[in-house]
């Protein structure tokens, strides 16, 4: 494994010698995500052979595996020891590899109520811009010493550096889990989840779409049943299916073929009046949007920013319009720094976050 | 620039007992929660508002002058200790909190807003602020957001960078940087988590957007007793194992058993070796299926004897001995010295033995309490600074307690920060690209390394030796504040 790692370190030397630069590619599962990279003078990076697990023990609740591995591996180990991934990271294809899952930073239907991808990640090992094999946070719950480059790394979309290992905190699955659907009206809705979402109650996911509103409660058997008395609906017959096929883009809503917005605001916004279906999941924080046409795209983020809100273009053809919302002046100063200082002759993933570096 | 000049320029904005600069006026913040380390600043400012914290920041980067910031000040490793030629920058004065939105779930605050006031703020709509430092009762959120601090309560509901959503924050040349949002997620990198626990090296935080939770129903305390280390470990470990996650997960070694009980009488027994505590939080279904699955586990793991807390009164006593550990330290020897070391639990007993050799080793007694949950461990070294040398050799046992931690795969501070107290250890626990790459970050932000220089990274050239907590005959900076 030793070998794999020199052979990326001498990748990036002549990269810097020959001044191209280099694609950081897992499995591909998630290419679409962001920009298109500047494809001038460029050479893939494989990261997929660097696989496996490093380090488990379900009693310490971390787990330590190469960038490489699959998320489905990880995932089936974790689940013999009736554990999990609690940000739930999207599956695009069954080849999702984590490298990619902590580089894209992306989170599934739990996210609003256990955390982010960010929040699970513990520690890191990366190579960065001139090659050097770094290693930071830990395998433990609780490090303070130094900056949190780890969590940094996660949603960087390997502009950073390469991501070699990386350590998770990993969650017991819930004794028991079940969903109710209830229907109403988007604003109804956006009310009621917020109520239940101020009471001590199993919420674990939420999910607005063609007026119904499913919720999911996980836990302990008695406490589910008492949750699902208080909120009332029907039962939803088939529930691990619906979350995972949001979870990984397979319902309808997302295999449209549409052009997909993805939309980040503050959870209590009232409906957004846009053109085109939208669907709405993380308690209110995250409404998908499938539109049409590219002519409104300029108007729509506009909009979405006067909300205060975020939107990123998730699938479509991205060639008038940057993936994400653009930063203030000021935050992307700090960012061209930053990646500077990671990255000093730009060589990872160019113009995958923003076409500026 | 000449101290008088600074004064002057301050005084164009600033109001006359906003600036303090006669010795005794300084003297309150010569040190903080580590008060071996003392330095009087060159000027205290207090400032009012973000606009004066800009206008005393354009002035400092002008001037090259250095500024610490300071909330409380009851940080634990020296992360608020003065400079000598610098400017020490109060954040006391903003303490309003400016928005409680109990339908978000969100509370808007100021930096200097004690941990608690947003808690209590939060309460009438059935919310808190989860992580409880133990000196939430003074401690700022601003100083929270500084340390990545946590609590007894972390390992189900995290540390500050799980609980904040937003900062505003200002950069030493006086910018306006707004890092995360309302939102769940904003583009870019991931900012709010590298300015969350960076020790006011990176920029001055000037608003916090921080998440509320529900107040569970119920909360209930197992306190089970062990005549083992060893299995008292395990039983941790069996707790994880079965899908628990405890609201809190505490442990004592028998010697902190012994001063606790001694001077408490929380009802601990004096015959175990180990005492955990085990508490369960949610609703009064979840509580009660859980705290019955804990009750087995530490009786198939060999308690010798467990309890269950009958009601909030009692849950609270069984606490109170937890609680008491470090006051209790105090009585039983004229100082101690605190470490925060972090390690994956299943090394506990190890680390324990390696903590019991080097105590032989050394001549020195130690208790050891444990945030057994999430494997922060806090042993107390206790000596006597009267005696000549002994405070270099509890340094000496501190530092190789840490070195110990690094071996088995752990870290040397989990939740105190580094401050100037650990800043040796770093250079062990890091490389130097490491290292330098952590000055790279500083830089991005500081590039004249003008906010708390001298803390937290150490400079390449320079890993200098420093001490720890000291803490004399059982008196710190803030004897009312508890610590655990």
């Amino acid at each position: 494994m030793q070998n794999l790692i020199d052979h990326f370190i001498e990748c990036i030397h002549s990269a810097a010698n020959t001044r191209k630069t280099l694609i950081i590619q897992g499995s591909g599962s998630k290419y679409f995500y962001g920009n298109p990279t500047h494809q001038t003078e460029t050479n893939m990076l494989d990261v997929t052979p660097y696989s496996g697990i490093v380090d488990y023990d379900p009693s310490e609740l971390v787990i330590t595996a190469k960038a490489g591995t699959r998320l489905t591996e990880l995932e089936l180990l974790l689940l013999q020891s009736n554990q999990m991934l609690a940000f739930e990271p999207p599956r695009f294809t069954e080849n999702a590899t984590l490298g990619g899952t902590v580089a894209a930073g992306l989170s599934g239907p739990r996210r609003a109520y256990q955390g982010s991808a960010s929040d699970f990640v513990l520690g890191i090992r990366m190579l960065d811009g001139q090659g050097n094999d770094l290693r930071f946070g830990g395998r433990v719950m609780k490090n303070v010493a130094g900056y949190d480059v780890s969590r940094l790394m996660v949603g960087s979309l390997g502009t950073l550096g390469i991501i070699l290992e990386i350590s998770l905190k990993v969650l017991p699955r819930p004794e028991t889990e079940l969903s109710i659907c209830l229907e109403m009206n988007q604003l109804q809705a956006i009310e009621k989840i917020h109520q239940w979402a101020s009471k001590p109650l199993p919420i674990s996911a939420s999910c607005y779409h063609e007026n119904n509103l499913f919720i999911r409660l996980s836990g302990s058997p008695a406490g589910v049943h008492a949750a699902c008395r208080k909120i009332g609906g029907e039962m939803l017959e088939s529930s691990d299916s619906f979350w995972q096929s949001l979870r990984n883009h397979t319902h309808p809503f997302f295999t449209s073929g549409k052009r997909l917005w993805r939309l980040s605001v503050k959870s209590t916004l009232p409906p957004i009046a846009l053109k085109g279906e939208q669907l709405i999941e993380w308690g209110g924080a995250l409404r998908w949007l499938a539109t049409d046409g590219q002519e409104n795209d300029q108007i729509l983020r506009q909009q979405v920013g006067d909300l205060n809100g975020y939107a990123t273009l998730f699938y479509g053809d991205k060639s008038n319009i940057q993936a994400f919302h653009p930063l203030s002046p000021s935050m992307l100063k700090i960012h061209q720094k930053l990646k500077q200082q990671f990255d000093p002759l730009n060589i990872f993933n160019q113009g995958r976050m923003y076409s500026e570096f | 620039m000449s101290k008088q000049n600074l004064i002057n320029q301050f005084r164009t904005f600033l109001s006359e007992d906003s600036i303090l600069f006669e010795s005794e006026d300084l003297r309150p913040y010569e040190c903080d929660g580590l008060s071996a380390y003392r330095q009087l600043p060159m000027i205290v400012v207090l400032p009012g508002t973000e606009e004066e914290i800009i206008r005393i920041l354009q002035i400092c980067h002008t001037t090259q002058t250095p500024v610490v910031a300071r909330g409380a000040g009851t940080g634990l490793s020296g992360g608020a200790l003065p400079i000598g030629n610098g400017i020490l920058l109060s954040l006391a004065k903003l303490k309003r909190i400016l928005e409680v939105d109990p339908i978000a779930r969100t509370a808007r605050v100021q930096p200097g807003v004690r941990n608690l006031a947003i808690s209590q703020a939060a309460e009438p709509f059935g919310l808190y602020y989860a992580p409880d430092p133990s000196s939430q009762i003074a401690c700022t959120i601003g100083g929270n957001v500084a340390e990545n601090s946590g609590g007894v309560h972390c390992l189900k509901y995290g540390l500050t960078v799980h609980n904040i959503l937003k900062l505003r924050v200002l950069t030493i040349e006086g910018d306006i940087l707004e890092i995360g949002s309302e939102a769940l997620d904003s583009p870019g990198y991931n900012l709010l988590t590298l300015m969350t626990g960076s020790e006011g090296m990176l920029g001055i935080v000037t608003e916090v957007l921080v998440k509320l939770v529900p107040k569970p129903e119920k909360a209930q305390l197992v306190m089970a007793a062990f005549d083992d280390v060893q299995k008292a470990g395990d039983a941790v470990a069996q707790v994880i194992s079965a899908g628990i996650i405890p609201a809190g997960m505490e442990m004592m070694d028998k010697i902190t058993i012994h001063a606790v009980e001694d001077f408490l009488h929380a009802g601990y027994d004096l015959d175990a070796e180990a005492i955990l505590l085990c508490e369960a939080d949610g609703t009064h279904e979840e509580v009660e299926a859980e705290i019955k699955k804990i009750n087995t586990i530490m009786q198939e793991s060999g308690a010798i004897k467990t309890s269950t807390s009958r009601d909030e009164s009692e849950r609270l006593r069984f606490w109170a001995g937890r609680k008491a550990a470090f006051p209790a330290a105090g009585r039983v020897s004229p100082d101690y010295y605190c470490m925060d070391g972090t390690i994956p639990r299943k090394y506990l007993a190890q680390v324990l033995q390696g903590i019991e050799s080097l105590s032989t080793e050394f001549g020195l007694r130690c208790m050891n309490v444990f945030h057994a949950g999430d494997g922060n461990l806090h042993p107390l070294i206790l000596y006597d600074a009267n005696q000549p040398g002994e405070l270099e050799k509890t340094e000496a046992f501190g530092a190789r307690i840490l070195e110990m931690c690094i071996e088995v795969g752990g870290t040397i501070t989990g939740e105190h920060g580094v401050g100037i107290e650990k800043i040796d250890q770093m250079c062990i626990q890091f490389k130097t690209k490491e290292r330098e790459l952590f000055l790279l970050i500083k830089t991005t932000f500081d590039p004249t390394g003008l906010l708390n220089p001298g803390k937290a990274i150490p400079t390449l050239h320079r890993c200098a030796e420093f001490g720890g907590m000291h803490i004399h005959q059982g008196k710190d900076k803030f004897p009312s504040i508890p610590r655990f």
